[in-house]
């Protein structure tokens, strides 16, 4: 009796805008609003908005049938309410139907495990709590950012509750195993683990409008048959793919929304079939066998590993910088700096940098705000700069208030910041002194 | 296939990159077994010797028998080419390669005292002089040595066998027209720079001239990027498809890592070096050091190179006061060239119109991070460097700063261009020359 287990990843970073080096200590605005602002209108408009609607007319339409998850970003869930809380309202709704599970994951859709698994759970604290605010739901199955997982991510998804968590039917971590069964992590007991099928995934959010495949046209038809093919082969088949692949990756003129309406029903049709959501197949199914994942996987690009985000020198330097900073943003007990910060660990940010394919202009690019690696790594660097300082000064200005100390100016506490050896006075019109030999 | 190429540069006989271009050219042909016969304007020792399937020749010594029937013939076709087409009596002039309007003034008023027209006229009619004389470089004289180096090399192409003529820069073109004239072979003219990216708008006519010809004149015309084969597009008019665009490279031989000293006392050093001229952009460069200087008062930033600008760049960096952070070093050569790289934390390249501008990619091979300007054609083979718009002075600052404050980056930039460097080859050029050669050849 396989289940078809949907989970659509919702995401929309803060892009940081073009920030100078001139504008270090002079200017804490770090995002981008208007892009970021045009970027959630224009996805609202050609995905969100259209596809939440379908679906829940797909969800009235089969009577409950009908199940789908959402995994949003707290960073999401924060610029819906900015910038458009139509949207908000529609994933309201889908929720309030009963059919649609949230899944728990990081507050910034951060990289923040690869350096602190302490802030790790804080951002997940986080976003449980934005998920209770806006949807009065508690997630019960949990995503890693981009499906990162091994099994120490597993164990800490167990310690703090969960009772499912998902990954990547990485080729290299699963070898002949399918992953349309349940399997238990590492060394877990309770929580569960759904692989995803990529597969079948890749077919709907790559492959559905690429006329060089050999499947080309994909009808609803020929994929349930797919699907319908691996009855008495597994119990779940895990269809995971970003959200934007219905109407911003996949334009609506392919046929994605008409495909997607015409499934449920064709699915269904099969009544050995049905729809579930993670924490309803963790609840169902037994696990298969145990399954160990020392290693960082991932779902992205073909590699499946971590070097989307993490390994070239820009990315590692990048990541370091942020790190440094996490325990004197906390100890300045400040929650807009401490906010501000949080963002710096998005993901997205370390994606842009990445170099990989930087000349053959690949996909990295094509999501990426900005003209190259190295200036995705300059903009970052400059305002985590900024925000150092910022941090400094609440720190000082916390210090002053418990013993006065010699007083120090802010451009000699902004240069010291930066560069011990331009504390060193100098003046203009002085001999300019001959370098040695 | 054999190549009859003129060239006013080869090493040792240089003075900047058309030289080194044209070497990296011939040895990759030679290696691929295409035989170059390259004419010099003068070679040291007066005869040519052969390697590995290059021969030199000196176009300086060419015998000249002014009494035979045959060269008189050529002598009349020289002189009528140049009166009509390229519109000059050929007279010994005092143009240069890379002078100004300033200077041409200076030169003009001694010129018109020394009346050297006369001393043309003499060398028409002394007939026992038995060969053309030329000095090679870029003398006061330029246009005549053109000249001069054109006769010589009708009577090198008339006692050659070849398949292709093949012209490096304005000053062999006429030497390429005059050789295709006299042996109906195919012409290749090679544009590794124009009047119009020298001079900007103040371009030189007789200059500009010579080049519009030989671009007309060829069968095919080779530019060194992208942005040259739409400058001349643009500016001379010449059909989209009778350029290839083929780009340079630097040699490996070149490539040997140098040990960075830093500044005992942490001051980052950012280094221009080139011919300090409108056309290399020295005053965005002293801009964008008056703009990082008022951040990052610790950085020292070096002129390395000679010019027309230099006074007034001297003089605009006192005007900022920001002399003591700014370092003249007039014209570098051998090891203080290297020296050099070694010190320098960031190479910028801030030139207004670069054909192609191999000296970033030198800079690459001494492991010196690169910052150039996109108008220029080396920008478009490189991907690790920073690039920005010339006239960009506040952006060509931020990223100087961020360069000079974030170590990693320019570590990171380095060893992606060690490996990028593998891939920006000679023989790349040379397996697109020859290509072109062989369409040629076969008369397409």
């Amino acid at each position: 009796m396989p289940s078809v287990c949907f989970y659509f990843q919702v995401h929309q970073p803060y892009r940081l805008r073009h920030y100078s080096f001139f504008d270090i200590g002079h200017n804490h605005m770090y995002e981008d609003d208007e892009a970021n602002k045009s970027i959630m209108l224009k996805v609202a408009d050609k995905c969100y908005l259209p596809m939440n609607s379908l679906l829940l007319k797909l969800i009235n339409q089969y009577k409950g049938n009908f199940r789908v998850s959402f995994s949003l970003s707290g960073v999401f869930i924060e610029q819906m309410v900015q910038y458009a809380p139509e949207v908000l309202k529609s994933f309201q709704e889908l929720v309030d139907t009963g059919c649609v599970e949230i899944l728990a994951e990081t507050y910034a859709h951060s990289v923040s495990f690869l350096f602190s698994p302490k802030e790790w759970m804080e951002q997940i604290a986080l976003h449980d709590e934005l998920v209770k605010t806006h949807f009065h739901v508690r997630p019960t199955a949990f995503r890693n950012t981009e499906l990162i997982y091994n099994n120490d991510i597993a164990q800490m998804a167990e310690q703090m509750g969960y009772q499912a968590i998902l990954t990547e039917g990485a080729d290299q971590v699963i070898n002949w195993r399918s992953p349309n069964f349940v399997y238990q992590p590492g060394n877990c007991r309770r929580i569960r683990l759904l692989l995803k099928n990529y597969r079948l995934s890749d077919d709907i959010a790559f492959r559905f409008s690429n006329q060089a495949w050999e499947e080309y046209p994909l009808t609803a038809e020929k994929y349930v048959s797919w699907l319908h093919s691996l009855n008495g082969q597994g119990e779940t088949i895990n269809l995971f793919m970003d959200y934007e692949t219905f109407g911003e990756h996949q334009w609506a003129s392919t046929g994605i929304f008409e495909f997607m309406e015409a499934l449920p029903g064709l699915v269904l049709a099969n009544p050995d079939f049905s729809f579930a959501t993670p924490s309803q197949v963790a609840a169902n199914c037994s696990p298969m066998a145990r399954l160990d994942i020392p290693h960082f996987i991932s779902w992205a690009d073909a590699e499946r590993d971590l070097s989307a985000w993490r390994g070239n020198d820009l990315q590692d330097d990048a990541l370091g910088a942020v790190a440094a900073l996490e325990a004197d943003v906390k100890k300045t007990e400040d929650p807009d700096l401490l906010r501000t910060w949080r963002r710096f660990t998005t993901s997205d940010h370390f994606y842009y940098m990445c170099t990989k394919f930087f000349s053959d202009g690949d996909v990295h690019k094509y999501f990426s705000p900005y003209e190259t690696p190295y200036d995705a790594y300059i903009f970052y660097m400059n305002a985590l700069a900024d925000l150092e300082l910022s941090v400094r000064h609440k720190l000082e200005e916390k210090k002053k208030v418990r013993r006065p100390k010699a007083k120090k100016s802010d451009a000699e506490r902004a240069a010291a910041a930066f560069s011990p050896e331009m504390t060193t006075p100098h003046y203009e019109g002085a001999a300019t002194p001959i370098r040695g030999n | 296939m054999r190549v009859l190429m003129f060239g006013w540069e080869f090493p040792p006989h240089i003075s900047g990159g058309l030289g080194s271009a044209c070497e990296g050219i011939v040895r990759a042909l030679t290696a691929r077994g295409t035989e170059v016969l390259f004419v010099l304007p003068k070679l040291s020792s007066d005869k040519g010797q052969t390697t590995q399937g290059l021969t030199m020749c000196s176009a300086s010594g060419t015998p000249i028998p002014y009494a035979h029937k045959d060269f008189q013939h050529i002598y009349r076709e020289t002189n009528t080419y140049w009166k009509e087409n390229l519109r000059m009596e050929v007279v010994d002039s005092m143009l240069s390669a890379y002078a100004t309007p300033e200077y041409y003034e200076k030169a003009y008023a001694e010129y018109v005292r020394q009346q050297s027209v006369r001393e043309h006229a003499r060398t028409e009619t002394v007939h026992e002089e038995t060969s053309v004389q030329l000095h090679g470089g870029y003398g006061k004289d330029l246009m005549s040595e053109v000249y001069k180096y054109s006769l010589a090399a009708q009577s090198i192409a008339a006692r050659n066998s070849f398949d292709v003529i093949h012209a490096h820069d304005w000053m062999a073109y006429p030497a390429g027209i005059l050789a295709k004239k006299i042996s109906g072979k195919p012409l290749v003219c090679h544009v590794h720079a124009t009047e119009a990216d020298r001079s900007g708008t103040n371009m030189n006519s007789s200059v500009a001239h010579i080049e519009w010809e030989g671009m007309h004149a060829a069968d095919k015309v080779v530019a060194v990027s992208h942005f040259t084969k739409n400058l001349i597009m643009r500016v001379y008019n010449v059909p989209e498809s009778k350029i290839e665009v083929v780009h340079n490279a630097v040699s490996r031989k070149d490539a040997r890592h140098i040990y960075h000293t830093a500044n005992p006392k942490g001051e980052k050093q950012v280094l221009f070096m080139g011919r300090v001229t409108f056309q290399k952009g020295p005053d965005y460069f002293v801009e964008a050091a008056r703009l990082v200087l008022q951040t990052m008062p610790n950085v020292r930033f070096v002129m390395a190179g000679a010019g027309d600008m230099l006074l007034s760049m001297v003089s605009r960096v006192a005007k900022y006061r920001i002399g003591r952070r700014f370092t003249f070093t007039g014209f570098l050569k051998g090891d203080e060239v290297e020296r050099m790289y070694a010190a320098s934390d960031l190479y910028v390249m801030p030139s207004v119109s670069e054909p192609f501008g191999i000296a970033p990619l030198e800079a690459m091979v001494y492991d010196v991070p690169v910052l150039m300007s996109k108008q220029s054609g080396v920008s478009e083979v490189v991907t690790n460097a920073l690039k920005v718009d010339f006239w960009d002075v506040r952006k060509m600052a931020d990223r100087i700063c961020a360069v000079l404050a974030y170590p990693a980056l320019g570590q990171f930039m380095v060893k992606n261009c060690q490996e990028e460097l593998k891939s920006i080859r000679w023989d790349n050029a040379a397996i697109k020359l020859n290509r072109i050669y062989a369409d040629l050849a076969r008369g397409n």
